[in-house]
């Protein structure tokens, strides 16, 4: 390992300009002309519209333009897509409605794009918007997840019957009915995957331009990836063939999932641009982020857990309605299906497995990716009936954990995924001595002398990461391929610019991929420059979503760089006047046992450029050099995570006393970062656990569109984390990286809620586990409380 | 933000001047609550009366057995004041834990009081305390001065210009944040004023702040938390929302107004 290569933990390069203020964000940007969008948005969550009046915004001052659903079909503007086909389990196509960038005939939740109105300003935009006229005829609203698909309820789209989108399933029903009826030991839980509000720091926004010189477009945007951005606009809305529309995702501050999708305000921007001939900006304030993100999670799910007379476990099968919202979001359908139900075997060896999913409209904000995407709900449910059978059958958990855990690898699970590497043990051994579990008893004996309820609580998690092989996620109803590309270009001097297809929005990319290049290229850190999110300085990319980035992305400059030293090495070639076969390159030093002479990296590729010791029959001159990468497998990234917490049964305020991360990501590039994204995700996951929790009222207002409502985690919410990693490399890329993004979301709400169960001595908390919802559950036994 | 026209007079004379005169004024003292409602055009004052360079609304001092504390004093100043430190530590308490640092660099004593939030801590202090809320006009007792939610007995044109609270032998306030806003879903101050045993709570009430003479006649007879064993809110007159319903609150008057008086030195 060199001082900035793989597994060095170097500063990031990035931060320099981010805490200097010195980044450039979409809303840092402004373009000659510029004007503003205002969006005027449904107060129903469910009305007819009947008719919208712009005639006084029009007349508003420093109106420029006002515009409707009406205006966008008129100019054969394409709908938004739902980019992932289920098929539900009679093998029928999911039942998608219409998803129109602007209200066509109804609205469908609080926050439903109406109108758009363009301002000189903003305050005139505001001024104009508020004069917007709208005639809406309400409908009873469909709020609740548990009984949208009741005949009683009202129908949201006429494309989908009972508000069902699909009825999905995944694995062998009759298997798993038949090893139930063999079980000594059957649990059962009812479980709520809470819907959370994914609140980047940085709101989305966008700038249409339209070039009327070149007809072409350009849109800014707060985008995790922008080459999917400009697919999307151009091969299905149609907003401008694919060569004449340029997407740029500049500095992003956070995405979680939420920018991955393709939204409304973003295609407004662009066609308001050409519209009115000024570039459009919009900046969503945090208002809008609340009402008009992509929400994520949101299920009800009943489980089971069959396990036999030695505590083998059997079978598992679940049952989950999955809240879709008003409308599919670009990537909806997938993560409730196939993003959920083949993680179902957790890290254990179960035989049998069966899953069914319905995929629900509700008159809610569309619900689609949010850090970690599937893999947190089935890890939950997982984890829970883990946790409640092991104390069902008297066994310590850690103890059935470990007695059931998958050892030896490959191993194919009956719910798809094919599991290439791991340790599950050395984590487990690990968490247990660094979390001090032996110590537990003495720990809660203390807790009680003042009080208090201690706890310790399990999540043993897999995920599955790197995504995804193009041909598996085709045939699995994707309609896209899931590889990245990536492109090395050597400057004369040696220096080299690396343009990547995945999108940095906080992950560190500038400096982790500089790192490989480092190392491999053997040049200094500083002489590398990551360039991303621009279309037209990145030929295509697929974007940074599904801890895909270091697996996949790196995998793409890796095998570039294999290509530029291959070609290289053909220059020394040259240079060194000896066969190219005899050519070594290590740590930056091109070297031959055919001559004492050696050349750096930096000679020689000046000599690519300058081409005076070859000629062109022999060799082309320049050295730069692309690849794709496809992965042959997803990565299975796994850990055991440890909560330990202290409960006051007085007030039900719980404080997280303890964390104990052991992760497997396989290679760290740089264990730092590495650890940074552990940290976030456990404060994501804990803040699902306690904290987090969107809810609507029965006439689908948004209860918590603020953060006066809206409990994010804060520092003081957390300890200070005992983070520690083991490492199985992945085999299907070649770096041996699985991915770390998702893994401390996906892995801490179990761990906290099965925490608060231990302390309480009983099974039933739900998430947000808030001080009322945890003082009425200590308080169960003692009192009696009306209904909850 | 809709316009407006800015004024920052220099004495209180000349913001009542300006607050009688004009259409729709508003007074700024820190603007925690007025702005951001601003921001979201949900309210839109023609005339903004910045109050933040009057320098007789400012000072901290103790003067005799009363503690005076200027209105435009922030919660940091009262946070950070020595002479609060010394007469009444556990306003010292309370105003270290409004907010965060940001709220307290700009939220002010007067402002809050002002505003009478249901959910704001200084009102449970000045009730507790019997502290007298005075005015450009005249003075006002605690007890008539908070008249439900975000109502007070100021006039139109009336500005507080400073709070002087009796020195307590006692004095704690206990505060469960609320998980989101942090402010308080249930705070309890307590007091042994010199005019007797004093209870009141914020965050909890539908009517607002309150006193619980029941707590105080219990402290009455003995200033011990044990003394308020079996004493709770009462859930039918209790605020209910998603963090904390009526019964949920009810209890936690019980155990914040027993956290308090443990906090007291009891």
């Amino acid at each position: 390992m060199t001082a900035t290569g793989i597994g060095a933990p170097v500063k990031r390069k990035e931060d320099q300009r981010f805490i200097t203020g010195k980044g450039q964000y979409t809303d840092d940007i402004n373009r000659p002309g510029q004007a503003y969008a205002v969006f005027v948005r449904s107060p129903h969550a469910h009305a007819t519209l009947k008719n919208i009046d712009l005639s006084a915004a029009l007349k508003s001052p420093g109106c420029l333009g006002a515009f409707t659903g009406a205006d966008l079909a008129a100019d054969k503007v394409g709908t938004l897509i739902c980019g992932w086909m289920i098929h539900s389990k009679d093998g029928s196509p999911m039942k998608a409605g219409v998803h129109p960038a602007l209200a066509q005939g109804k609205v469908r939740y609080v926050g439903d794009h109406v109108a758009v109105v363009i301002g000189e300003t903003l305050n005139a935009a505001k001024d104009a918007a508020e004069k917007v006229s709208v005639d809406y005829d309400a409908l009873p609203a469909v709020t609740e997840l548990a009984s949208a698909q009741n005949a009683d309820q009202p129908q949201i789209h006429a494309e989908a019957a009972n508000n069902t989108v699909y009825q999905w399933h995944l694995g062998d029903k009759a298997a798993v009915a038949a090893a139930f009826a063999g079980a000594k030991y059957v649990t059962k839980i009812d479980l709520i995957n809470n819907r959370l509000i994914p609140n980047a720091i940085e709101p989305r926004a966008a700038i249409g331009e339209w070039d009327a010189g070149n007809d072409s477009l350009t849109l800014y945007t707060t985008s995790q990836n922008p080459h999917v951005t400009r697919l999307v606009l151009a091969a299905f809305i149609g907003l401008a063939p694919e060569h004449k529309l340029r997407v740029i995702a500049p500095d992003v501050g956070g995405g979680f999932g939420s920018k991955i999708f393709i939204y409304a305000e973003e295609t407004v921007c662009l066609w308001a641009a050409r519209k009115v001939g000024r570039p459009v900006k919009w900046t969503g304030d945090r208002s809008e982020a609340f009402l008009a993100d992509a929400h994520g999670r949101d299920h009800v799910t009943h489980a089971e857990l069959a396990v036999d007379a030695n505590g083998k476990i059997l079978a598992l099968r679940a049952s989950t309605k999955a809240n879709l919202g008003g409308y599919l979001s670009t990537f909806a359908s997938s993560v409730p299906t196939y993003l959920y139900a083949p993680l179902l075997s957790g890290q254990y060896d179960i035989p049998a497995i069966y899953c069914e999913v319905d995929g629900v409209y509700t008159n809610t904000a569309p619900v689609d990716a949010y850090r970690g995407a599937g893999r947190p709900e089935a890890t939950f449910v997982v984890e829970r009936l883990v946790e409640v059978a092991a104390r069902q059958i008297g066994m310590d958990p850690a103890e059935f954990r470990r007695q059931n855990f998958i050892k030896s690898f490959p191993h194919q699970t009956p719910v798809i995924m094919a599991y290439d590497a791991g340790d599950y043990e050395a984590c487990l051994n690990k968490a247990l001595e660094l979390a001090d579990y032996k110590g537990l008893g003495a720990r809660k004996a203390e807790s009680a002398k003042k009080g208090l309820k201690r706890g310790l609580g399990f999540s043993a998690y897999i995920e599955a990461c790197g995504i995804a092989p193009s041909q598996a996620v085709g045939s699995l109803g994707a309609g896209v391929g899931l590889w990245e590309s990536a492109e090395v270009r050597v400057n004369p001097t040696g220096s080299v610019e690396v343009l990547t297809g995945s999108h940095s929005h906080g992950q560190g990319h500038e400096t982790t991929f500089a790192q490989l290049v480092s190392q491999r290229l053997g040049i200094p850190i500083e002489q590398v420059t990551i360039v991303h999110g621009d279309t037209d300085k990145v030929q295509f990319g697929m974007g940074t979503y599904g801890s895909r980035s270091g697996a996949v992305g790196m995998s793409a400059i890796f095998r570039a760089i294999d290509k530029v030293i291959v070609k290289a090495k053909k220059v020394a070639g040259f240079v060194l006047e000896v066969p190219e076969e005899t050519v070594d390159f290590n740590d930056g030093i091109f070297s031959s046992k055919a001559t004492n002479k050696t050349l750096t990296f930096p000679e020689v590729a000046l000599q690519a450029y300058i081409a005076h010791k070859f000629t062109g029959a022999q060799l082309e001159p320049g050295l730069k050099e692309g690849a794709f990468f496809d992965p042959t497998n997803f990565t299975f990234p796994s850990g055991v995570h440890i909560c330990e917490l202290e409960i006051d049964p007085a007030t039900g305020a719980t404080r997280i006393e303890r964390w104990t991360a052991v992760d497997d990501f396989g290679t760290l590039v740089n264990p730092m970062i590495v650890e940074g994204q552990v940290h976030g995700g456990i404060v994501q996951g804990v803040g699902q656990a306690l904290l987090e929790g969107a809810v609507y009222n029965k006439d689908g207002q948004l209860v918590t569109a603020s953060f006066m409502d809206y409990t994010m985690p804060r520092a003081s919410d957390v300890p200070s984390f005992k983070v520690a990693m083991t490492s199985t490399p992945c085999p299907s890329n070649p770096l041996g990286i699985k991915g770390c993004g998702e893994a401390g979301a996906i892995a801490a709400p179990a761990a906290v809620i099965n925490a608060i169960t231990d302390a309480l001595g009983h099974e039933g908390v739900a998430m947000p586990a808030t001080p009322q919802a945890v003082w009425r559950a200590a308080n169960r036994s003692t009192q009696k409380l009306a209904a909850e | 933000m809709y316009a407006f026209d800015y004024h920052r007079p220099s004495s209180v004379a000349e913001a009542a001047r300006l607050l009688a005169g004009s259409q729709e004024g508003k007074l700024l003292a820190g603007g925690h609550t007025l702005l951001p409602t601003m921001k979201l055009r949900l309210a839109g004052p023609k005339n903004l009366i910045d109050l933040s360079r009057i320098a007789e609304l400012r000072g901290i001092e103790r003067r005799g057995g009363d503690l005076v504390i200027g209105a435009m004093e922030t919660h940091d100043a009262v946070a950070s004041s020595a002479a609060v430190q010394g007469a009444i530590r556990g306003l010292t308490e309370l105003a270290t834990h409004i907010g965060d640092q940001h709220v307290r660099h700009r939220g002010t004593i007067g402002g809050s009081v002002a505003n009478n939030d249901p959910a704001a801590d200084y009102p449970a202090a000045v009730l507790a305390l019997n502290a007298t809320v005075v005015t450009n006009k005249r003075e006002i007792k605690a007890d008539d001065f908070f008249k439900g939610l975000f109502a007070t007995a100021l006039g139109a044109d009336e500005i507080i210009t400073r709070i002087v609270f009796p020195i307590a032998s006692k004095f704690a306030y206990a505060k469960f944040a609320n998980p989101a806003s942090r402010y308080a879903l249930v705070g309890v101050a307590v007091a042994q004023a010199p005019s007797g045993v004093r209870v009141a709570v914020t965050g909890a009430s539908a009517a607002g702040v309150y006193r619980a003479t029941d707590m105080e006649a219990a402290l009455g007879k003995g200033w011990s938390a044990q003394s308020l064993s079996g004493l709770a809110g009462d859930a039918t007159k209790m605020l209910s929302d998603i963090h904390a319903d009526a019964q949920y609150r009810a209890h936690l008057v019980g155990v914040m107004a027993q956290r308090a008086v443990a906090a007291s030195g009891a």
